[in-house]
């Protein structure tokens, strides 16, 4: 895959995402994690090969959902107004009443509090922020979701409650997730699989058997330490080739 | 956020340069000792106005009526033709270099032309006034229509938006502050619009009585005050059109203009 007239940005990249699993994309930067995503979503179309998803999902049909870096919250709509867009825009034929009633509803499963609902963006904190986009996200009931390092700008506290979030979120309805992201920490503990990639490439896939739910006992186990450490060796072998 | 208080607080020091600027008029009459057909006192042109209240009064509501007519035209074709603008990359191509022709042409060239086709008449005042204020709004307005951060275009796309749905809800909130800028210039624009077109339509001899009109009388007279009461009126009027736009997009327009 390439951007017109420019550098080839992923080649030979084959892989499959399994249904109801989380895969983790981790790399280093430029090595076209993000493409790969964007490409999932049909927000670029690749120079050559194909992308499949099966069953069919239509991100236009709310069935493939995007959680960006940024929480792109349009500035003049309040949380709620920006949950109840995506509906909006998915199925128009939603009755209005509906539309709000799932949009709170889904603000409420990702913790906003309610006094929060009817405030613009520049009124909330980064992690409000990202949990009205991640909230929007999930309102259309995603088959699919691709997020896109979409907790690297929180901090470590926020970071760690919207994982836990995401878990329970999948726990509850379990979907197909694929998150960009530079935290070896955050790809072991979310994902079922996780996938190296380098130079445009996939090099090493882990795969990650811990058990769910993740609880604590889990996340401090000598097992989950010996996942981490070898992501990060798998990684560092990838860098330095 | 400013309070009350120190909101009336900022308007002193434009207060005392105001009170400073007519002190220093008035000396310069007093002291050169300047006949009144030259440069009147600030004291002589209050009793022109007062004398003249009834011609002022009327003046300025036909002026004012002119001015906020062709700026409320200038707002719809504007938008209208930046929207079309923002549509395709051929139309902006096509449209373009006439849009700036509008900024180019000089009005008081053109102003004689639309006396001709248009008549001595209050529609070629607003004719001229929308033509003078039409350039600023086209201009911020596509600015803010183009302008529109990738991640949001990507976020309609992904949702399989349509043209008319990511313009109404993507593109127009985007560029509502946009064209509050490119209103502010314009509503500045079309009172200069409406004088110049005045100065043009009250030489036809018809029956305008705009303040350009009562302008251009008084400067074949001789008579300077009034002349000067109609030119303090006239920037009133824009200053009054500035201070309501900005008021709107300060209440009405408030949650597309305060984004952070």
């Amino acid at each position: 895959m390439r951007f017109a007239a420019s550098e080839e940005v992923l080649r030979g990249v084959n892989c499959r995402f399994a249904a109801g699993e989380i895969t983790s994309l981790i790399g280093p930067s430029g090595c076209g994690k993000t493409t790969l995503l964007r490409a999932l979503a049909g927000l670029q179309l690749p120079t050559s090969g194909q992308i499949a998803i099966d069953p069919p999902a239509r991100a236009s049909r709310g069935e493939i959902a995007f959680v960006f870096q940024q929480p792109t919250l349009l500035p003049w709509r309040t949380a709620l107004e920006n949950v109840m867009l995506a509906l909006q825009l998915c199925d128009s034929a939603v009755p209005q009443a509906e539309t709000r009633q799932r949009a709170e509803a889904e603000l409420a499963a990702m913790e906003l509090p309610a006094a929060a609902f009817g405030r613009f963006p520049r009124e909330l904190s980064g992690g409000m922020r990202m949990r009205v986009s991640l909230a929007r996200a999930m309102v259309t009931r995603p088959s699919v979701l691709l997020l896109d390092e979409p907790f690297a700008a929180l901090d470590d506290l926020s970071r760690s409650a919207l994982g836990d979030l995401l878990l329970r979120r999948w726990e509850a309805r379990p979907f197909t997730a694929v998150l960009v992201t530079h935290n070896i920490a955050e790809a072991a503990l979310l994902s079922h699989r996780v996938l190296i990639l380098r130079a445009g490439r996939i090099g090493a896939t882990i795969v990650d058997d811990l058990p769910r739910p993740r609880t604590e006992s889990v996340r401090t186990s000598a097992d989950f330490g010996r996942l981490y450490r070898q992501i990060s060796a798998a990684l560092r072998e990838e860098i330095a080739e | 956020m400013m309070t009350r208080r120190s909101k009336l607080l900022a308007w002193i020091p434009t207060g005392l340069l105001a009170v400073v600027a007519v002190a220093v008029w008035q000396a310069i009459v007093t002291v050169y000792a300047l006949p009144p057909i030259l440069l009147p006192s600030p004291l002589a042109v209050l009793d022109a106005a007062w004398e003249t209240r009834e011609e002022l009064t009327r003046g300025a509501v036909v002026t004012g009526g002119a001015a906020v007519a062709g700026f409320l035209l200038s707002l719809v074709v504007g938008t209208g033709v930046a929207a079309l603008m923002s549509q395709s990359r051929m139309l902006r191509l096509a449209l373009y270099p006439y849009v700036i022709l509008l900024q180019t042409v000089p009005i008081v060239a053109i102003a004689p032309l639309l006396v001709i086709w248009s008549g001595y008449t209050f529609r070629t005042v607003v004719l001229v006034t929308l033509i003078i204020s039409l350039f600023p709004i086209i201009n911020s307005v596509a600015a803010g229509l183009l302008a529109i951060p990738q991640d949001r275009l990507d976020l309609f796309r992904l949702y399989g938006a349509s043209r008319l749905q990511t313009l109404w809800r993507l593109r127009i909130p985007t560029a509502v502050g946009h064209l509050v800028i490119g209103a502010k210039t314009s509503s500045g624009l079309a009172v200069i619009g409406a004088i110049v077109a005045e100065f043009f339509v009250g030489n036809g001899g018809a029956n305008y009585s705009g303040l350009g009109t009562l302008m251009t009388g008084w400067q074949t007279l001789g008579r300077t005050a009034p002349l000067m009461a109609a030119l303090c009126i006239s920037t009133l009027i824009g200053v009054i059109m500035f201070a309501t736009v900005d008021l709107i997009s300060r209440s009405l327009l408030r949650r597309w203009t305060q984004h952070d």
